[in-house]
């Protein structure tokens, strides 16, 4: 809370000073502010790590400490389950990790894979052909937006229950599989872009409306698709409400599910700090390995996302 | 030399013009096209209305019926009216939860919209440095419980980061997730370290739609940076500002996983928001009724708000032009 604060003054008065051109002190102050921010957003990465080398043991005593406290890889060896629990330190709790990353990362996927593509079948249905009632049937879909999401959820929860899905990956992954109302809109933004000639070129080839979605449409909404993507990919790998509702068994659970279990069964009187900081960084990595990878894109793209 | 001024080097042309086409398809003479696509758009969009139609229609309206009803999961439905209805306007768990909510989505929205503006103008004079946005988005990219978890640690009452800095203040140690008090805003702005970047982010863009002569005339007659913000940055941005709040207002009311995390609702009610009650109510009393009516009702409450930010906001109309 007390880190917040500076960055809020900060953001309205710098901009105003930033062209007084003889000194630009006003623009040092606006970096200072976005440095500042940049700091913030940093730094509870940075404690991750520095907890989850420290020992339990160690953290109340040098809590104001800003490096490690009785350096050890510990932590990371009892939650990843290297090593047993031997119970130094409050906590004796360790994490199933790889079964739940492999969980993750099936549901993950399979929610991106279905949803991006199915949503962009949509989107072209929406976007390039010409069908009666259309229009009608797109803002049936974009009501959909509206809808806070807990007001389905208990009826699909029940749904789940009765076809006898529950604790399965079809639980987790139905729901979002095959569209989401944001995902189509978003696509059939970029396909209403796509110039009309380059369409009825291929028709002139004989094309059909499967050649041209496949080797026209997709192909050339390549950036925005992957933004959709990952942007997919980090809302499924972030759920926790509907994988705790449908898929808290052991087999199927997923790594947010799985911190909160974790979290549950640490004790109240010592918490295992240095475990659960290992842990979350663990299940925080994965995704922040996939961003280095294809972030850059994303951050360009991010912004066409919420506004059109 | 200000930089501030400087064309955007990575805008694509192509996106910027998109929307006026995009409103209106162009309809030119098409190359010995059928009537209708009626056929192939049929197959195209049978998997996403499969799945709109059982997992958002379906359940929509199955939501609205079991409001009517005493459902618990187990055992026989009756119908019973607006009895559901009634007793919630009795239940003061469930005016706790909503006052509760409410000064949660209000700490919210608010600091997370000032500071994203603020850091999104910022960058927007600044640096159009892929790495600046990169980090600010980073918060993003972590779960929800990842993130409630963290700021727990960082909170905690003896040996968190946060207190040992007050500490160094002379300022006596905070229970930042253990008062009543501290509990709302504490997880407030947690989400808002989450959520802050990736507004910024939309904000940025919103701003890259804004014609630079707008900001050359400006400061020609001789406008101050701050004559400019309130005077084009800020009117220009409406449109986007009002969707993004929206959106934001919408995602806020569903606040769950950070006090299921942390809190679970208490010290007391205090952080027992809407999302929680109708979690405990459904799946650990098995009022499914009871908590569909207060669905209802979020989702009556939520339209209604909606639509009124798009109508003071006025989305649709922009200033431009």
């Amino acid at each position: 809370m007390s880190a917040l604060t500076p960055t809020r003054t900060a953001s309205t008065s710098p901009a105003t000073r930033i062209r007084r051109r003889p000194i630009p002190i006003g623009k040092m102050i606006a970096w200072a502010a976005l440095l500042v921010v940049m700091l913030v957003s940093l730094f509870p990465f940075y404690w991750m790590l520095r907890t989850a080398l420290s020992t339990n043991a160690d953290l109340p005593t040098g809590a104001g400490n800003l490096l490690p406290v009785g350096l050890s890889i510990s932590s990371f060896e009892r939650v990843l389950g290297i090593t047993q629990p031997t119970g130094t330190g409050g906590s004796t709790a360790s994490l199933n990790f790889w079964l739940y990353l492999r969980n993750s990362i099936i549901t993950s996927t399979l929610i991106t894979a279905g949803q991006v593509f199915f949503s962009a079948m949509a989107a072209y249905a929406f976007a390039r052909l010409r069908w009666p009632g259309r229009e009608q049937a797109f803002f049936i879909f974009l009501t959909a937006l509206m809808i806070p999401p807990i007001f389905i959820t208990l009826p699909n929860f029940i749904l789940i229950k009765n076809l006898g899905l529950l604790n399965t990956y079809a639980a987790i992954v139905l729901p979002y599989f095959f569209m989401t109302p944001f995902a189509i809109f978003f696509l059939r933004q970029f396909f209403l872009g796509i110039s009309r000639e380059v369409e009825e070129s291929a028709m002139l080839d004989g094309a059909g409306h499967a050649r041209i979605f496949f080797r026209l449409i997709l192909p050339m909404s390549r950036t925005p698709i992957l933004t959709l993507a990952m942007l997919t990919y980090i809302t499924a790998w972030s759920d926790y409400f509907w994988p705790l509702l449908v898929g808290s068994d052991d087999n199927v659970r997923v790594l947010t599910v799985a911190l909160g279990i974790f979290q549950a069964q640490t004790p109240q009187t010592g918490p295992d700090w240095s475990g659960l900081m290992a842990a979350t960084l663990i299940a925080a990595l994965p995704i922040l390995i996939l961003f280095l990878v294809i972030g850059r894109k994303v951050v360009e793209n991010i912004g066409y996302s919420g506004i059109k | 030399m200000t930089t501030t001024l400087r064309p955007s080097p990575r805008t694509k042309p192509g996106n910027r013009s998109r929307p006026d086409k995009g409103s209106t398809p162009a309809r030119k003479r098409s190359v010995r096209r059928p009537r209708t696509d009626l056929r192939a758009a049929l197959i195209f969009i049978t998997p996403a209305a499969v799945g709109f139609i059982a997992f958002f229609l379906v359940p929509a309206v199955l939501g609205i019926g079991y409001s009517f009803t005493d459902y618990r999961v187990f055992g026989p439905v009756n119908f019973v009216g607006l009895d559901n209805y009634a007793a919630l306007f009795q239940d003061p768990l469930f005016w706790n939860a909503l006052g509760v909510t409410l000064e949660y989505v209000v700490i919210n929205i608010v600091v997370q919209t000032v500071l994203a503006v603020g850091v999104a103008v910022l960058m927007h004079r600044l640096t159009r440095s892929i790495v600046v946005r990169g980090i600010i988005l980073l918060p993003y990219l972590v779960a929800n419980v990842v993130v409630a978890l963290v700021w727990f640690w960082i909170f905690d009452y003896s040996s968190g980061i946060a207190n040992q800095v007050l500490a160094f203040f002379g300022v006596h140690p905070v229970s930042f997730f253990g008062s009543d008090v501290f509990a709302i805003p504490t997880i407030a702005l947690v989400n808002v370290w989450r959520f802050m970047g990736y507004t910024a982010l939309l904000i940025f863009a919103g701003l890259q739609t804004i014609p630079k002569e707008y900001y050359e005339a400006a400061s020609l007659d001789g406008a101050t940076e701050n004559r400019m913000f309130w005077g084009i940055t800020l009117p220009l941005l409406r449109p986007v500002l009002a969707l993004v709040l929206v959106i934001s207002v919408v995602g806020s009311f569903q606040i769950f996983d950070t006090v299921a995390v942390t809190t679970k609702g208490g010290p007391v009610n205090a952080t027992r928001v809407i999302y929680y009650y109708i979690y405990e109510l459904a799946f650990e009393k098995f009022k499914f009724g009871y908590a569909s009516a207060i669905s209802v009702v979020l989702l009556v409450i939520l339209a209604a708000i909606s639509l009124i930010q798009l109508r003071i906001l006025r989305a649709d109309k922009s200033d431009l032009g």
